[in-house]
């Protein structure tokens, strides 16, 4: 049967890892593509191929699992290495495996000529690896090895360029900052453990259904656990500084990474444990609430940056934020909708963005950018496409279609639907703002510097076929008001629960439909007012004092980073410098200072003169007859 | 024939013995230290001897024949020391074998 193939997806880019790691040094370049892209190019295959015999014939309960074996057994907790496929791991998979193979072959040009090339791939196929165990995990603690594996890449491949100590810096701040939510997780997994004794999913979530009542005190805290581990790992507020960070790595890296997959595994781990969130309704509308502010914040920091990989680095957040808000809103599949959706552009707007910076000799700040669109079109045209998504251009734009699809159920989602909706969509003004922004100057006005490489067909094909999908992606949802096709929700139904929204009440849907396309219309618009027509109106409010301190503040990303060096990294230090000679391991020394003491003082007497040893004897001697005698 | 009176004796042994720790412990030569064990050792021969007749009893003189053949055995290896140390380090003061100093 061909889902039992499946265990070969996550395998084969492990056993790519393997070849690169063990015939470091010794596979000549081609040999090292050809593996490295092969095995996450034959994997995607295999993805294909299972993905359409699973939805061809539907295994009983929609959901196949696939015993590997058994991790341990002692004392009743047999954690299995388990696969277990279902709608949400399946769209997971797809995505993470086509769009991998497509940075894979991207990255086969970018990196050619980079003296760690075998190095890269060897990476790249374990985070792919690692990726595909977290999402078709079966068990949490298995999902905890992939969540950690992905970590661990993440962190090699921010530090990739090693050579430079701004880069170990901002991975090792990535590694630091997401362990802080990792450790909740850890915590979160020990507390199901204990209270429900089994760690597998499917039966942990039965278990939760059965023994908590809705709210009750354990739901909270396990919900609100999980959603630290989620928080560090999709860098949302308040753990998101390590993300604009992470863009010193190469580029490919941050597209697969760092926009289209690992930075989703938090959205993933909330929808694939929807049932404790269900049961926690406060921590549900924390996801809300931490959603809507770190899209707004990212999103206004992303107006201020200058450098382009960091622009789309905090559009990253925001969009993360988004499907925050959707998970919070109880909008399950949109949420999954817009990850999908978003890594073909968020990939497509990197990738784009790297073949830009690569041809530009390595150049970054885009204002030293400028009329590139006649100078690299395909490039150009894949930007547009890429920003015309995330900006959700109306109507043929798959982003469009996700982000509509999350303000509508938000703003039907309950009592506090209408704030969080406004909050959307005035983040959904912001990016149209500062994605535009980047486009009109990267690659309308005056060239500023020379081009160097021009991008190649392999780097030209994935961008070309992102292109496609961030624009032919979003149709597989239409909203009621424009043909209401739900086959997207409708293939995730048996593992998410149907979206609250209400059914078709498609005119008030219509209007606000309307209403987002006039708000992402009216982003792009002022960014062309402000970018590439007259600026003046505009430079009368930037040069405002207060305009200028706005600016400064979000170019720091709202000084989070100040904040946390004030709060935790300096006392930290402080405390470390303090403890230089170790606080602890004083009372160590004391007793061996002791020790050594008393034997200087014993040794004192061990004159070396026989007359003294006789005299003590002698006096020892008349001691003990006193003794004797008298006592 | 005068019998001695006990505390006589048991006196000359004890200041014998007194004199011989002192010697001991102010001689440096270690050739006279040796000496002055042997008149500690004579000594408490000698409050054997004393004892033994006090109480008519012949195990005093036993004892003090085992002295007698201990001292013999202790100047033999004490002038064997002596000798290695003569030799060894030309010396004969006792103060001067310090090597063992803590």
């Amino acid at each position: 049967m061909m889902l039992d193939l499946l265990w070969l997806v996550p395998a084969l880019p492990l056993a790519g890892f393997l070849v690169l790691v063990l015939g470091r040094g010794s596979l000549p370049r081609p040999v090292v593509a050809a593996v490295g892209v092969g095995s996450v190019g034959v994997a995607a295959l295999i993805a294909l191929l299972v993905a359409i015999a699973f939805l061809s014939a539907p295994p009983p309960g929609s959901a196949y699992t696939q015993v590997l074996w058994t991790w341990v057994d002692v004392g009743g907790f047999a954690p299995q290495a388990a696969l277990y496929l279902d709608p949400l791991s399946l769209v997971m998979m797809l995505v993470i495996t086509i769009v991998g193979f497509l940075i894979h072959l991207y990255s086969s040009e970018f990196m050619a000529d980079d003296e760690g090339y075998g190095r890269f791939f060897a990476y790249m196929n374990l985070f792919v690896a690692a990726m595909l165990v977290l999402v078709l995990a079966d068990d949490l603690l298995f999902l905890y090895l992939g969540w950690e594996g992905v970590g661990l890449c993440s962190y090699l491949l921010i530090g990739f360029w090693y050579r430079d100590p701004a880069n170990g810096y901002a991975a090792r701040k990535a590694f630091v900052v997401t362990r802080v939510g990792d450790t909740a997780l850890i915590i979160g997994l020990f507390l199901l453990f204990a209270t429900l004794g089994t760690l597998d999913i499917q039966e942990l979530m039965q278990r939760a259904e059965q023994q908590w009542p809705p709210a009750s005190g354990f739901a909270v805290a396990a919900a609100a656990l999980l959603l630290g581990g989620a928080l560090g790992k999709s860098a949302q507020l308040p753990l998101q500084t390590w993300l604009p960070d992470a863009m010193a790595g190469p580029t490919p890296v941050s597209a697969l990474i760092h926009a289209a997959t690992m930075v989703t595994a938090g959205v993933y781990l909330i929808a694939r444990t929807h049932v404790l969130f269900e049961l926690a309704p406060i921590v549900q509308s924390a996801v809300a609430i931490i959603g809507a502010l770190t899209l707004l914040l990212a999103g206004f920091s992303a107006l201020a940056q200058s450098d382009i990989k960091r622009i789309l680095a905090y559009s990253t957040i925001s969009q993360i934020g988004y499907m925050f808000l959707a998970l919070g809103a109880g909008a399950w599949s949109a949420a999954i909708f817009h990850f999908m959706t978003h890594a073909f552009f968020k990939a497509l707007l990197f990738l784009a963005a790297g073949a830009v910076i690569l041809s530009l000799h390595h150049e970054h700040d885009i204002f030293r950018m400028g009329g590139l669109k006649e100078r690299l079109p395909v490039v150009y045209w894949s930007f547009l496409i890429g920003s015309a998504s995330l900006a959700s251009l109306p109507l043929v734009t798959a982003g469009f279609y996700s982000k509509e699809m999350i303000l509508w159920e938000t703003w039907a989602s309950g009592s506090a639907g209408g704030v969080l909706w406004a909050a959307g969509l005035i983040g959904a003004f912001i990016t149209a703002v500062y994605i535009f922004r980047a486009v009109f100057i990267v690659f309308f006005g005056e060239a500023k510097t020379a081009i160097g490489h021009r991008p190649g067909y392999v780097m030209i094909v994935p961008l070309v076929v992102l292109s496609v999908f961030s624009v032919i992606g979003g149709f597989v949802e239409l909203p009621p008001s424009l043909g209401h096709v739900p086959l997207f929700s409708e293939l995730l139904a048996p593992s998410l629960p149907r979206d609250l929204a209400p059914e078709p009440a498609a005119g008030a849907q219509l209007v606000l439909l309307l209403v987002t396309s006039a708000v992402s219309l009216l982003g792009i618009y002022v960014a062309y007012r402000r970018f590439l027509q007259d600026a003046r109106p505009f430079e009368a409010a930037a040069g405002a004092p207060a305009a200028t301190t706005l600016q400064r503040l979000w170019f720091e990303g709202w000084g989070f980073d100040r904040l946390y060096d004030r709060l935790f990294v300096r006392p930290f230090m402080r405390t470390a410098q303090a403890n230089r000679n170790d606080v602890v391991d004083a009372f160590y020394e004391g007793v061996a200072l002791a020790n050594r003491s008393l034997h200087h003082l014993l040794s004192w007497t061990q004159t070396g003169r026989v007359r003294w040893y006789a005299a003590g004897i002698a006096a020892g001697a008349a001691g003990v007859v006193a003794l004797a005698v008298y006592g | 024939m005068a019998v001695l009176p006990t505390e006589y004796g048991l006196l000359l042994a004890a200041l014998l013995f007194a004199l011989g720790l002192l010697g001991v412990l102010v001689r440096r030569n270690i050739i006279f230290m040796l000496m002055s064990v042997e008149i500690m050792l004579n000594a408490a021969g000698l409050a054997f001897i004393v004892a033994g007749a006090r109480w008519g009893q012949a195990d005093g003189q036993i004892m003090f024949i085992l002295i007698l053949t201990l001292a013999a055995a202790e100047v033999a290896v004490g002038l064997a020391l002596i000798l290695q140390m003569y030799h060894r380090l030309a010396t004969l003061d006792a103060d001067a074998v310090s090597g063992m100093r803590g």
